[in-house]
């Protein structure tokens, strides 16, 4: 971990690389499995990202399968249910979203989007791929150990995550767990410091900070975020796991177990849902924000016009990530922490709707006088908007002390986090894939079965979850293996709740559709070309698609604009590439 | 939670006036052109630009340590470790350290082939001393029955120093490479390059030391109250 | 077309399954009223402005649909809308902020009248600790707890002489009377979560937390677990029964000379 920086001296920066050649791959093993390539990293992290998306996948069936029809499936019992989603949600959240959106997209977009021949530290890149691989089957590995794997909750407190009445609290299951997220973290540092080192230094000429596309904005300011953040994680498992392993009390207070006081005293329980969520609440924008940065550049693209309010878009997502480090406590305001702070936080909290909002809106006016293509990437972008603006809205709710008091702990928490940061950012998943799939492989991705893929997927998800709210309101909490009964819950309840299992079961299955779209467009599919959006940035730009290793040939690219000149009067075409030189368009278009 | 803020408002001044300066304000779209009048990518070469973000990626975790640190020491059970007298003597070796490889910094950039690499052994041999001296620091702590379980205050003493030790040590595997470079090869740019990132390392290695110090010596703890003192 | 009329139809749909679906909360039995306006307000102005964004939204992706011929309209941005967006935001967003504040300042303002009542979780069952005559709970420990004394109660406080122990059964509450609710807990973290009362709070050991409210309507009420304490957590059960006065204070009696009588039947 330590010589992250200092053992990479040997890669020059790109920007400075004259001759192409000068680490270049010279055999199969090093060209694409031990490859140091960006782009190649890029497809690692995203196939592993999207396999372990695909076990999340099936362990959500499973505990929607107990949801619907409790008492059904036999093998689901209360200690496999627990651990289920426990695996899904830090799968989901950890090695899923953020290992695409850094790992995959930042791998692939910031080199390509800022001129740069690669990433600074190649070496260091390949390296974490390979830790975060290991971080994985140390993860996937804790469902073969003795009493499985951990069944914390993600959010894995003390005392409960380290004690016996929970699933792989006394056995292997939260050790695995613990080892595998501070591997995982020494990986992404490896990763974070490439992301960011390379947009500091590798831009290409003439492409200042804000000629960048929001993309890499949003991936930037998330890595740095992230590299920040998870640190307090890091913290969190160290101190976990010496009072897992070796017995201290840094998170255990004098507590009896079974009616039998045990060898802890003075432990703080809440020290560790401050050091969790220190990290656990930039997480979510360390999620959001890339997905920001993408759908920005998907609707500004299809939509044929500049991103409208650039500026406000590059301050708001500034804004967004330093406040998102001044809010953490929105998660413990009835934790028992001290109940004054909460006027602190719901207040930090309120405010950061404010930037949020104003995304949104410059999203939306960003397809007013537009000339809007329907294609698949602008069909996700346009039900990002609604899904995020679903779960934003009902957000306002939890962020707002009391409010989320009746809330807080219910399914309402579970429909609006679902919505939020993990429907609307898989759908930006979904429409950037479709969208740079083309500079990938060269060929486009099947029209019909994406449109099959997306109706089915956006309608679905919005019928799983927005109902689920309504279910919170009436009182019904998370995390619970049965309802049973209760006596405020009427029976319909039991009939939504099936509708959600069967919805949850389709919107599953289509994904196979989405995964045999992207085996089969690889043969199959309409040869792109290079530049088949029409888009300005410069990843569809390079001489090659899919571009080769060193993204340029022998040229950088030099930049001579922003990365929204769409629709620009009196131009020729309705785009100006970023690296078009000649602006016969630009007489009398300023309006300032 | 107050020391990884106060971490965190530090860095947000040196963020906004980078950002200000590569301008943050600018209308993009009125510009056309290679931009000569902003600042293209610096001079810095991007091995440094990476330790300095990496620096400030230990900076966070140790000030979410400090954090912890600080929030777990009010619990009542709370009792201070005396702290041993090697410490001291630990803490002039990493001094003296960190003095050897800036003379060694130095060395390099004036073309001093034969003060470099007596700098860097120094260097390698202090800090070598300093991991030694802490180790036995923890001896004598178990062997006066200050245990890791019996109270939280051991507990972050050998957890704090611990993980300082180890990135000591990651610096040392560095260090070690470094000094090899230098005794096999001429003094080339990348040479000077590397000891100029591990002086760096070191300095900051220090500068926690001498903060974790303080913390575990209880003068942090003082110093926080009279600043509160004062104010109220 | 399709999808603009699939925006309008999403719309519609939600308002009206918010409107009209039997999904709603329980019937309130408490004084935290002011909480559930809290929530109808956030409902109305967050509807507003889903509402409003998305028939924006479908409106544009009809109007300005691709056609043969239609350029989009270059402007990079538009400061006079952008601000004034920013003010409306600004506005509604303290709507909502204001009245939440102004409420939690009185949830976590406990009245002096309040009777204190402890409930303490344990995997996983519900125990409650009612002061007996003399109106205050003793003094406990998570050490002091044995088979014979699984709340931890010290012998040596008199003040927890009388205290009436109810384990795993019902808590009792009078109506109308402030109740201060201590909230403990022996091995994890647990949360005390009546829906009828709205009011809820984790109990974390090694500590004592609180909150208050008022039973204002009698009957007998689910207690629910809603912090995940391990595999029995969705089987962590309580009931509370709030009664008339009268009806209380006759039970309390009978309850506090009993356990009065377990505790120091040398005394008598």
């Amino acid at each position: 971990m330590v010589d992250v920086p200092l053992g990479s001296i040997g890669a020059a920066p790109a920007a400075a690389v004259d001759d192409v050649e000068l680490y270049h791959p010279h055999s199969w093993l090093t060209k694409y499995v031990f490859s140091q390539d960006a782009k190649i990293i890029a497809i690692q992290y995203s196939l592993t990202a999207l396999s372990v998306g695909l076990i999340a996948l099936v362990l959500s069936w499973l505990m929607r399968l107990q949801l619907g029809f409790p008492g059904v499936f036999s093998f689901i019992d209360a200690n496999a249910y627990y651990q289920f989603i426990t695996m899904h949600g830090m799968m989901m959240v950890v090695y899923v979203l953020t290992a695409l959106f850094l790992g995959g997209f930042g791998n692939y977009l910031i080199p390509l989007m800022v001129g740069a021949r690669d990433m600074v530290f190649p070496y260091v890149n390949m390296l974490s791929f390979w830790i975060y691989l290991l971080a994985v089957l140390i993860l996937v590995a804790s469902f073969f150990t003795p009493g499985g794997p951990t069944g914390a909750g993600w959010t894995l407190y003390p005392p409960q995550a380290i004690m016996s009445g929970t699933p792989g609290g006394q056995d292997w299951g939260i050790i695995l767990m613990l080892v595998s997220l501070m591997v995982f973290i020494i990986g992404f540092t490896m990763g974070g410091l490439n992301y960011v080192v390379t947009v500091l230094q590798a831009r290409a000429r003439g492409m200042t900070l804000m000629r960048m596309p929001l993309t890499v904005w949003g991936i930037f300011t998330a890595s740095f975020m992230a590299l920040l953040a998870f640190p307090a994680l890091f913290v969190g498992a160290v101190m976990m796991l010496f009072d897992r392993a070796l017995g201290t009390s840094f998170f255990m207070p004098a507590i009896a177990e079974m009616g039998q006081p045990l060898e802890r005293s003075g432990g703080s329980p809440l020290l560790f849902q401050h050091l969790f969520w220190f990290f656990g609440h930039p997480e979510v924008y360390i999620v959001a924000l890339p997905a920001f940065g993408i759908v920005s550049d998907l609707i500004s693209t299809h939509a044929r016009r500049n991103i409208f309010g650039y500026r406000m878009m590059v301050w708001a997502l500034l804004a967004i990530g330093a406040l998102s480090f001044v809010v953490w406590a929105h998660h413990m305001y009835v934790s028992g922490m001290n109940p004054y702070f909460g006027f602190f936080f719901a207040t930090t909290t309120l405010i950061i709707a404010i930037p949020t909002a104003i995304k949104v809106y410059n999203w939306v006016l960003t397809l007013w006088r537009g000339d809007i293509h329907l294609t698949v990437p602008m069909l996700f972008a346009l039900a990002f908007i609604v899904t995020f603006l679903n779960g934003g809205l009902t957000g306002l709710f939890l962020g707002n002390v009391v409010v989320d008091v009746p809330l807080s702990d219910t399914m309402f928490v579970v429909a609006h986090f679902h919505m939020v940061m993990g429907v609307a950012p898989i759908l930006v998943i979904f429409g950037a894939i479709y969208h740079w799939y083309p500079k990938v492989t060269g060929r486009m991705l099947n029209d019909a079965l994406g449109k099959l893929h997306f109706w089915i997927t956006f309608l679905g998800a919005y019928a799983i979850f927005f109902p689920m709210h309504y279910l919170g309101l009436m009182g019904v909490p998370r995390r619970y293996y049965e309802i049973g009964e209760m006596s405020f819950v009427p029976p319909s309840a039991h009939m939504l709740n099936a509708f959600i299992t069967i919805v949850a079961l389709i919107v599953g299955a289509i994904q196979l559709v989405f995964v045999f779209n992207l085996f089969w467009s690889l043969r199959h599919g309409r040869p792109s070309g290079g530049n088949p959006w029409r888009a300005t940035t410069l990843e569809w730009q390079t001489p090659e698609t899919p571009p080769p290793h060193g993204n340029w040939g022998r040229e950088l690219p030099v930049v001579h604009r922003w990365a929204y000149d769409y629709s620009v009067p009196g131009a020729a075409e309705d785009f100006l590439p970023q690296n078009q030189p000649n602006a016969q368009a630009r007489q009398g278009t300023s309006n300032e | 939670m107050s020391s990884i803020l106060l971490f965190l408002s530090a860095l947000l001044p040196i963020g906004m006036w980078w950002l200000l300066r590569q301008g943050v304000m600018s209308k993009p779209w009125l510009e056309q052109g290679v931009v000569e009048g902003l600042p293209g990518p610096p001079p810095t070469s991007a091995a440094k630009v990476g330790l300095g973000v990496f620096l400030a990626v230990i900076g966070s975790l140790f000030a979410l340590f400090i954090s912890a640190y600080a929030v777990r020491m009010q619990m009542p059970d709370w009792r201070d470790v005396p702290l041993p007298n090697i410490l001291w003597l630990n803490s002039g070796m990493l001094l003296l350290s960190s003095i050897a490889l800036q003379g060694a910094r130095n060395a390099a950039r004036d073309g001093d082939a034969m003060a470099l690499k007596i700098g860097l052994l120094a260097a390698g041999v202090t800090a070598l001393a300093f991991v030694s001296g802490q180790l036995l620091a923890w001896r004598q702590l178990t062997g006066n029955g200050y245990l890791l379980t019996s109270n939280s205050a051991n507990a972050f003493f050998y957890v704090l120093t611990g993980i300082h030790g180890l990135h000591v040590l990651g610096g040392l595997a560095v260090l070690g490479r470094t000094t090899a470079a230098a005794w096999r090869g001429r003094l080339s740019e990348r040479l000077k390059l590397s000891v100029e990132l591990c002086a760096i390392y070191w300095h900051f290695l220090l500068v926690v030391w001498l903060i974790l110090l303080s913390i575990l010596a209880g003068w942090a703890g003082s110093f926080v109250e009279i600043c509160r003192q004062l104010l109220t | 077309m399709a999808v603009a009329l699939i925006l309008v139809l999403i719309t519609v749909g939600s308002v009206a399954f918010h409107l009209l679906s039997p999904w709603w909360w329980t019937p309130i039995a408490s004084n935290w009223a002011y909480i559930d306006s809290t929530i109808i307000i956030t409902f109305w102005i967050t509807g507003a402005v889903f509402v409003a964004v998305v028939l924006f939204m479908a409106y544009c992706v009809y109007r300005f649909r691709h056609q043969p011929g239609r350029q989009a309209h270059y402007e990079p941005e538009s400061r006079r809308l952008e601000l004034w967006l920013t003010v409306v935001t600004g506005v509604g967003v303290a709507a909502m902020l204001a009245p939440g504040l102004f409420v939690w300042r009185q949830f976590i303002t406990v009245p002096q009248d309040a009777t204190d009542v402890e409930i303490l979780g344990q995997q996983w069952q519900w125990s409650f600790r009612l002061p007996g005559p003399d109106g205050k709970l003793g003094v406990s420990d998570t050490r002091l707890i044995s088979p014979d004394n699984p709340l931890g109660v010290s012998r040596e406080d008199p003040a927890g002489q009388d205290d009436v122990i109810v384990e795993g059964g019902e808590l009792r509450l009078p109506i109308g009377k402030p109740i201060k609710a201590l909230l403990r807990s022996v091995d994890v973290i647990h949360d005390f979560y009546v829906p009828e009362m709205r009011a809820k709070m984790d109990l974390v050991p090694g500590q004592v937390s609180y909150i208050w409210f008022t039973p204002t309507r009698t009957g007998t009420f689910e207690i629910l677990c809603a912090e995940l304490c391990g595999v029995g957590h969705a089987q962590m059960r309580g009931t509370v029964v709030v009664q008339e006065q009268s009806d209380y204070q006759a039970w309390l009696q009978d309850q506090a000379s009993r356990s009065f009588a377990r505790l120091a039947p040398a005394a008598q």
